[in-house]
């Protein structure tokens, strides 16, 4: 087990230092001098040389790099062109807002999809069936500015009940917080549960029809301890990759969602990065989104070994 | 339909029993009236293609079968109580219990995630009432004696680690830990190469001695039977079309069906052969079965007049009343077919020397 761990950190490590590389080209890549239209009309040749120089774009590419690479190690992911506020400052007010959502959004999924999934897997070609397949394909192919919105104007505008957009602190006020999530969370929660749901309901069907259920069945097991120890304890694992993957997305910022509710997450500030040419802003989101990717990845290898006996023991011999 | 035989040691006595299933297609009659009996110690084997109804047929005796589409009626009284009839609740007392299952693959039939200790208490704690200690205890009792070595070291190990032939015999273990009455071995060693085969095999055939329970053993290899049944029923499309005892069926087979797979199958030094005698065309669709004798399209004794109208009924043939031979045709196959059929069965040697007559 110590060795696959070990193996898996490296690897993702590895997968980090690629991001890396490919974050840092975007600086380069990108048509267009990168200072110039952040400099926009304040552009003087002297301000343009020092912030040039400031941001070392006069030196070779690979000691850039290395520079750059080195200080982003230490957390410095240098500063934004635009407020001149440190990066890594920037994300880490954006962390707790985008965390907060994506949890949020995941739980309503996941209260969605395992009971749907599940129903409809056991009572497969019957009605509960067909309800979860068509709530599943209407809630992916929801857009979901239009159901946020939609949302909002029989919520806040018509019932009152909740606040239309904006954000509180969990840690300041968590019965406002809750209030503030609930409508984004349910937004992008309904999306991730219409996709998660048929997960569920296939690997439990996968679970369902394995031989090793005729034999527990065989066995005279009761049909409820046979679907909880040999129908879902197996159908866990394709569904904890998935939501692993899936709450990755969501930690990456569910950028339409944000905008909808005015939700300050990191993906509007990426989004905002992008419109103002800010790129050392929006190479420090796309590297924390990496990282938290590459990291839930890693966990979902873990459990999954952890659940999977075969992965465990395969890797250790 | 009555048995010239002693029933004073019937474990289980099947009658009637039919198995259909609700499809698109229209109602598939997949089991088509089984009539047998069981006796205490006995292996009856049960043999027939793909899709004979073989399996299912076990199956439905404790309703294995989803039910609906599937439907079964009829009665399999095994010790005075009719399955058929049985609840759900009642029957998970026989399942595992009073009859043990070992089914084909062993590759898949033990969850992988679970070590293979817990798949063999899980059965023995739930009907036995007996604690997890105890229940570990005779799980390596049961591992030793389906000869798997170092067996009390070996519980907490998952699937993966034994071989195919190690985990059929786990999977045997787990028929045989609560003490059947009947064990049914749905094409238990079909998985395995031809060594591992006849060790599972010999290994069956000294436990059943040792525990005296009675085997249903489903199979389509003939060569299998040879080796481990007393009586052999042979189905097609749905019903039996012989039964006999084992040297009787392979020295004096009746039924066109059971000559036609005897004849295809290929011998050992038979150089003068060149192909393997096929039997024409294929088994019928259980949703669309021909009208008379099932197996008429494909016969070579058919008339056309009662064949192709009428279904025959199961009726005794042989020599001797009361030997059980039974075959569900109206015509026997002629003797020198049988005798040809005798001797290019697998059947080992002392088979082909007893005269058919």
């Amino acid at each position: 087990m110590a060795r696959y761990v070990a193996l898996r950190i490296g690897q993702s490590l590895l997968a980090l230092l690629g991001v890396s590389i490919i974050v840092f080209a975007l600086m380069h890549l990108v048509p267009g001098d990168p200072v110039r239209s952040a400099l926009g009309t304040r552009f003087t040749p002297e301000l343009y040389a020092a912030l040039v120089e400031r941001a070392g774009l006069d030196r070779p590419i690979l000691v850039q790099y290395f520079d750059w690479l080195g200080r982003a190690v230490t957390g410095d992911l240098g500063v934004s062109f635009r407020t001149g506020q440190p990066v890594a400052l920037a994300l880490g007010q954006r962390v707790g807002p985008t965390a907060l959502l994506a949890f949020g959004a995941l739980i309503v999924g996941l209260l969605i999809a395992l009971p749907a999934g599940i129903v409809s897997a056991v009572k497969q070609g019957k009605a509960p069936d067909y309800a979860a397949n068509t709530f599943s394909q209407i809630g992916v192919s929801l857009p979901d500015f239009w159901f946020g919105i939609l949302l909002i104007l029989v919520f806040a505008r018509m019932l009152g009940w909740l606040p239309p957009g904006g954000y509180a602190s969990f840690a300041d006020d968590p019965a406002a917080a809750l209030r503030y999530l609930l409508l984004p969370a349910v937004t992008a929660g309904v999306v991730t549960g219409a996709i998660l749901t048929r997960f569920v309901r296939s690997s439990m069907l996968e679970a369902l029809n394995a031989e090793h259920v005729r034999l527990a069945r065989a066995k005279g097991l009761p049909w409820r301890y046979v679907l909880r120890h040999h129908v879902l304890r197996n159908a866990w694992i394709p569904i904890i990759t998935v939501t692993g993957l899936q709450l990755g997305t969501l930690l990456g910022g569910i950028i339409v969602v944000e905008i909808v509710f005015s939700w300050p997450g990191i993906g509007r500030l990426a989004l905002d990065a992008v419109q103002t040419r800010d790129y050392p802003v929006l190479q420090g989101a796309v590297l924390l989104v990496a990282a938290v990717f590459l990291l839930l990845n890693l966990l979902v290898d873990l459990v999954y070994a952890r659940l999977d006996p075969r992965i465990r023991v395969g890797a250790s011999t | 339909m009555s048995i010239d035989r002693p029933s004073g040691d019937v474990v289980l006595s099947v009658r009637d029993l039919e198995v259909s299933f609700a499809t698109r297609r229209g109602r598939a009659d997949v089991v088509r009236g089984l009539d047998y009996d069981l006796r205490r110690g006995e292996t009856l084997a049960l043999v027939g293609e793909s899709g004979s109804g073989k399996s299912v047929s076990t199956m439905a005796l404790t309703k294995l079968i989803p039910i609906p589409p599937g439907r079964v009626t009829g009665t399999a009284m095994l010790d005075g109580q009719d399955l058929i009839a049985m609840s759900e609740r009642d029957l998970l007392a026989v399942r595992g219990r009073r009859i043990g299952f070992v089914f084909q693959d062993p590759m898949t039939s033990l969850n992988p995630v679970h070590p293979i200790g817990r798949q063999l208490t899980e059965g023995m704690r739930h009907h036995l009432g007996i604690s997890e200690s105890d229940a570990r205890d005779r799980a390596v009792d049961l591992l030793r004696k389906v000869g798997i070595p170092a067996a009390e070291k070996r519980l907490d190990d998952y699937p993966h680690q034994f071989s195919g032939g190690m985990r059929q015999r786990v999977v045997i273990a787990i028929g045989l830990s609560c003490d059947p009455q009947v064990l049914i071995a749905d094409e238990a060693t079909t998985a395995l190469d031809v060594t591992t085969q006849a060790q599972i095999i010999e290994l069956v055939n000294q436990l059943q001695d040792e525990l005296g329970m009675a085997v249903i053993w489903i199979t389509h290899d003939l060569g299998v039977v040879a080796g481990i049944a007393d009586r052999v029923m042979v189905m097609y499309a749905g019903e039996i079309v012989e039964e006999a005892d084992v040297d009787e069926l392979f020295a004096d087979p009746r039924h066109p069906y059971t000559v036609g797979l005897l004849k295809s199958l290929p011998v050992l030094g038979a150089f003068d052969r060149d192909e393997l005698a096929a039997i024409p065309g294929l088994p019928p669709a259980p949703t669309d079965l021909p009208a008379g004798c099932a197996f008429h399209p494909r016969c070579a004794y058919r008339d056309d007049e009662r064949c192709v109208s009428e279904r025959p009924p199961l009726r005794e043939v042989g020599g001797d009343a009361g030997s059980g031979h039974r075959i569900r045709s109206f015509y026997e196959v002629a003797e020198d077919d049988r005798r040809a059929a005798a001797t290019a069965g697998i059947a080992a040697p002392e088979h082909r020397e007893e005269d058919a007559s």
